[in-house]
């Protein structure tokens, strides 16, 4: 505010860190109740079977062994709900919390073991015995749907998006373009597993989860429905979330209904194995997209039929990630005409839900394979045909006929060309085309590619948060939102005080606390900085009008004469005259104040990948010379975390494009169990990465101007990277697939 | 059947009553209380649970106790008095590289024991140092620029100090 450098803007230090660099942070692990009990959860060994009997009699006499429970034990508790209304049709396939008289995936809860400890209690689920008949399974989306249960089958629903007069658009092209793409199941594989503790109060006859992450609030509503009894969650640090952490999982309900039948406290902690076959899987999807062109490479229509592969259940999310798929596919163009139709099936692998830039990440590597190989069959430039197609400033805001996690698709603000060119004048795009071409004549398999996104940041409708100052100045925000990693409180805190003239190091930020206020979105979906952050914003500003108000009674002044600059209210007029402190002005009592935020549409960030790849001749290795990511985040609150999140979510976006599968053998059985398998990439596999953040485009949608940062590094990678690798071997339109291993670059090489 | 060890622990001497091929990082964890190394996979291929055993790197998820016994182990939170340790703490807030934060305890780790026996890596030494402790937030190359940065602020303070 005025009288103050800004702090919001500068790269200032994360809250965050000094706790966690000292080991001192409260991990859910981390966690113990006196008297806690253990829970292991027994686990399905075949992909699709028929529960024939399930004996506990050993488990049960075990030592150390309080309780033992199959489905039959829990009989009146509910399958796991949707977080939003979903489809009526997609009721039937939630999740039960322990299989119900079929197995439906590999590692899925079967029976469960609460011992005095974990070793007591992982030994005795050894002996629990299931005797099961094997039912086939079925492991492709593309394959014609099954039978799930009697009278319904494997495709609850098909979601259908269409605008435009399709079929004169694709009779009167100049070209007609078809490609046939799968992007490989992966996920967020946070570094600390899962872990959920329940305590039941019996004097206010309320459950505890701790161990909670993401959305907080909406989990609480959720399992409140589920179990009828009044929940809170309670998040401490988490190690990493990315889609994947922090969802209602069988576990969570578990703990909760654990510790109010047995009376005691009950911790449950996953292990890597469990991990990598039981939490959210996400990506698995087969498109089969087709283009249509004018002359000019203008394109007159795109048509998209994909599979979603959904595993096993309908989780928490319903449909989002094929909606969002849709929703999202036209990126940054221009597509007058647009149909899209999305199977969305159950397979017998994990259930899949999203992961960080859900369907976008799928979307922009069908969208951005398309417009290459326009490029290729008209001769044109791959930048020239983007040029042309793109969706110009002066037509911002852009309705498109299209609606995504319910609001119409509005992109609110943009200067796609104008990045456009910064991004090609940052990464030196066409001296990186000679000098590549020239190492191809010497025999070098180098390449350039690009991916142009369009991100969806900031969904509403509406967040609340609480500001107060107490007698001694100490400043506390509560919210709603959580905390991942990605520096929630710092920027909060950065938030606040560039409202409210103080210092953001004396601010406390309360995130992920469902006792401590009323509602909340949690973080999830770029959303936190835009909603939470402008809800600060309002709070702030009200927590300020009040002080400068009980100010101006004690330094006989009027508000709008006063200032806070450092925590001290002065008068504006004459700065170093009289002062009194923000603790004095909130006397005994101190103030409080809340704000809302409320927002229809979605901000809609926008950026553009550049890759540089070299491909090993001799293992098919892809290594990254050179990587850009540009991207307009409206504004930056804290510049060093933006760029943190984006070099962070391009290396997770590397391990898609080129690492990361969980594949299933043919009996459903899963391979990728260790990070032996499923391979993260390593320092020797990130690259140094150029971020270019720019701030051309605030969003007119909220005071701050503010658009989410946390996707945009993940979203265009497999876009760019196939891109580079089909420009560095030489054949256009050669990736079809990611990840694009080395053994599978082989055999693109060979072909 | 549960045996008697003895070790030292950040500098104090521990007793803990334990089956000898228990994990030394349940112990640490369950036994002795000291939650800065981490459970992450639990078998050696993450680096969360990474401690010094007489000042080397190991992975204390799969090292049994009757491999540490007598044994002097530093855990993360026995690293703080350490310039060094020092050094590192403040490249590592000056660099933002935390962003959950659960990789750190074993990084922290991993990087004192580099500076102890090389107190000026190339970049390339740190990369073959760090590159098997997994940071799933992509804090790679902030990682390798923070290392960096505490072993010129370390170099800086031993020469500034007086001997």
């Amino acid at each position: 505010m005025s009288g103050t450098q800004s702090i919001i803007g500068r790269s200032v230090p994360r809250l965050e860190d000094e706790v966690l660099l000292k080991g001192e942070g409260r991990f859910a692990a981390d966690i113990s109740f006196p008297n806690q009990l253990h829970m292991r959860v027994v686990r399905a060994s075949n992909a699709h079977a028929r529960i024939v009997s399930i004996d506990t009699a050993a488990a049960r006499a075990a030592t150390g062994v309080v309780a033992v429970w199959t489905s039959n034990d829990i009989q009146d508790v509910p399958s796991i709900d949707f977080r939003d209304p979903a489809a009526e049709a997609l009721g039937p396939y939630r999740q039960p919390v322990l299989a119900h008289k079929i197995i439906r995936y590999v590692d899925e809860p079967v029976a469960v073991v609460f011992a005095e400890d974990p070793y007591l209690a992982e030994d005795a689920a050894d002996l629990v015995e299931i005797d099961i008949e094997e039912l086939p399974p079925q492991l492709h989306a593309s394959d014609a749907p099954g039978e799930f249960a009697s009278g319904i089958g494997t495709e609850p629903i098909v979601l259908n998006s269409a605008y435009g007069d399709g079929e004169a658009a694709f009779g009167s092209a100049h070209a007609i373009i078809e490609l046939d793409l799968t992007i490989g199941r992966h996920s967020g594989v946070p570094l600390e597993t899962r872990g959920a503790l329940g305590v039941y109060d019996p004097q206010k006859d309320l459950i505890e989860l701790f161990g909670a992450a993401k959305v907080p609030h909406r989990n609480r509503d959720t399992l409140m429905r589920m179990l009828k009894r009044e929940v809170h969650l309670h998040e401490g640090h988490v190690g990493g979330g990315f889609g994947v952490r922090g969802e209602i999982y069988p576990e969570d309900v578990l703990v909760c209904v654990a510790a109010l039948r047995l009376g005691r406290p009950v911790k449950w902690i996953e292990d890597r194995y469990e991990h990598l076959m039981a939490a959210n899987q996400s990506r698995g999807q087969r498109h089969l997209a087709k283009i249509a062109v004018d002359a000019e490479g203008r394109v007159l229509a795109l048509r998209d039929e994909f599979f979603h592969d959904q595993g096993a259940y309908v989780r928490t999310h319903g449909a989002r990630v094929p909606e969002l798929t849709m929703g999202m596919l036209p990126g940054p163009y221009r597509i007058p005409s647009f149909q899209a139709q999305a199977h969305f099936r159950l397979t017998n692998k994990t259930p899949c839900a999203t992961y960080r830039a859900p369907g976008r990440f799928e979307g922009s590597f069908v969208r951005e394979r398309l417009m290459d190989a326009v490029a290729e069959k008209l001769g044109i430039d791959r930048i020239e045909i983007r040029r042309r197609n793109l969706v110009s400033k002066d037509e911002m805001p852009y309705a498109r006929p299209l609606s995504t996690l319910g609001t119409e698709v509005v992109l609110d603000s943009g200067d796609y060309e104008l990045l456009l060119d910064k991004a090609l004048a940052r990464f030196g795009w066409d001296e990186a085309a000679k000098a590549t071409e020239k190492r191809r004549a010497n025999d070098e398999k180098v390449g350039i590619g690009l991916g142009i996104f369009v991100e969806k940041t900031g969904l509403g409708p509406t967040d609340s948060a609480h500001v107060s100052v107490d007698s001694s100045g100490a400043i506390e925000i509560v919210t709603g939102g959580a905390s991942l990693g990605q520096g929630f409180e710092t920027v909060m805190a950065q938030i606040c005080a560039e409202a409210l003239g103080v210092d953001y190091e004396n601010i406390s930020v309360i995130h992920g606390q469902t006792d401590r206020i009323a509602s909340g979105i949690g973080a999830h979906a770029s959303r936190a900085t835009v909603m939470t952050g402008n809800a600060v914003h309002v709070a702030a500003l009200n927590l300020r009008t009040k002080l400068l108000e009980a100010a101006a009674v004690l330094m006989q002044s009027k508000p709008d004469a006063l200032d806070i600059v450092d925590g001290q209210i002065i008068s504006k007029e004459n700065g170093s005259g009289p002062s009194l402190s923000i603790a004095a002005a909130a006397g005994d009592d101190g103030f409080s104040a809340e704000g809302a935020f409320h927002v229809d549409h979605m901000a809609y960030p926008y950026g553009i990948h550049m890759a540089q790849i070299r491909v090993d001749q001799g293992t098919g290795a892809v290594k990254v010379e050179r990587y850009l990511v540009a991207y307009d985040v409206g504004r930056a609150v804290n510049p060093k975390l933006v760029e943190g999140q984006i070099v962070g979510g391009f290396a997770q976006g590397l391990g898609g494009a080129l690492f990361e599968e969980f594949l299933y053998d043919e009996q459903g059985q899963p391979l990728s169990v260790t990070f032996a398998d499923y391979l993260i990439p390593t320092l020797s596999e990130v690259p140094e990465i150029d971020v270019l953040v720019t701030e051309d485009a605030p969003s007119p949608l909220n005071p701050l101007g503010i658009k989410g940062a946390g996707e945009a590094g993940t979203n265009a990678v497999a876009a760019a990277i196939a891109s580079a690798i089909d420009d560095a071997i030489g054949k256009p339109g050669a990736v079809t697939q990611i990840p694009v291993t080395p053994q599978r670059l082989m055999v693109l090489m060979q072909d | 059947m549960a045996e008697n060890f003895v070790l030292r622990v950040n500098g104090e001497e521990r007793a803990v009553t334990v089956e000898p091929d228990t994990p030394l990082l349940y112990v640490l964890r369950n036994d002795l209380e000291l939650d800065g190394p981490k459970f992450g996979c639990g078998l050696s291929q993450c680096g969360a649970c990474a401690v010094l055993r007489d000042g080397v790197e190991i992975r204390s998820c799969v090292t049994p106790m009757s491999a540490v016994s007598g044994a002097e182990i530093t855990t993360s939170e026995g690293l703080g008095s350490e310039a060094t340790s020092r050094a590192l703490q403040d490249a590592f807030v000056a660099e933002q590289v935390p962003q959950c934060g659960y990789c750190i305890s074993g990084m922290m780790i991993a990087a004192t024991a580099l500076l102890e026996r090389n107190p000026a890596p190339t970049r390339d030494e740190i990369k073959i140092a760090m590159n098997s402790h997994l940071c799933r937030c992509g804090a790679h190359l902030r990682i390798i620029r923070a290392i960096t940065r505490a072993a010129g602020m370390a170099h800086a303070t031993q020469q500034a100090d007086p001997v």
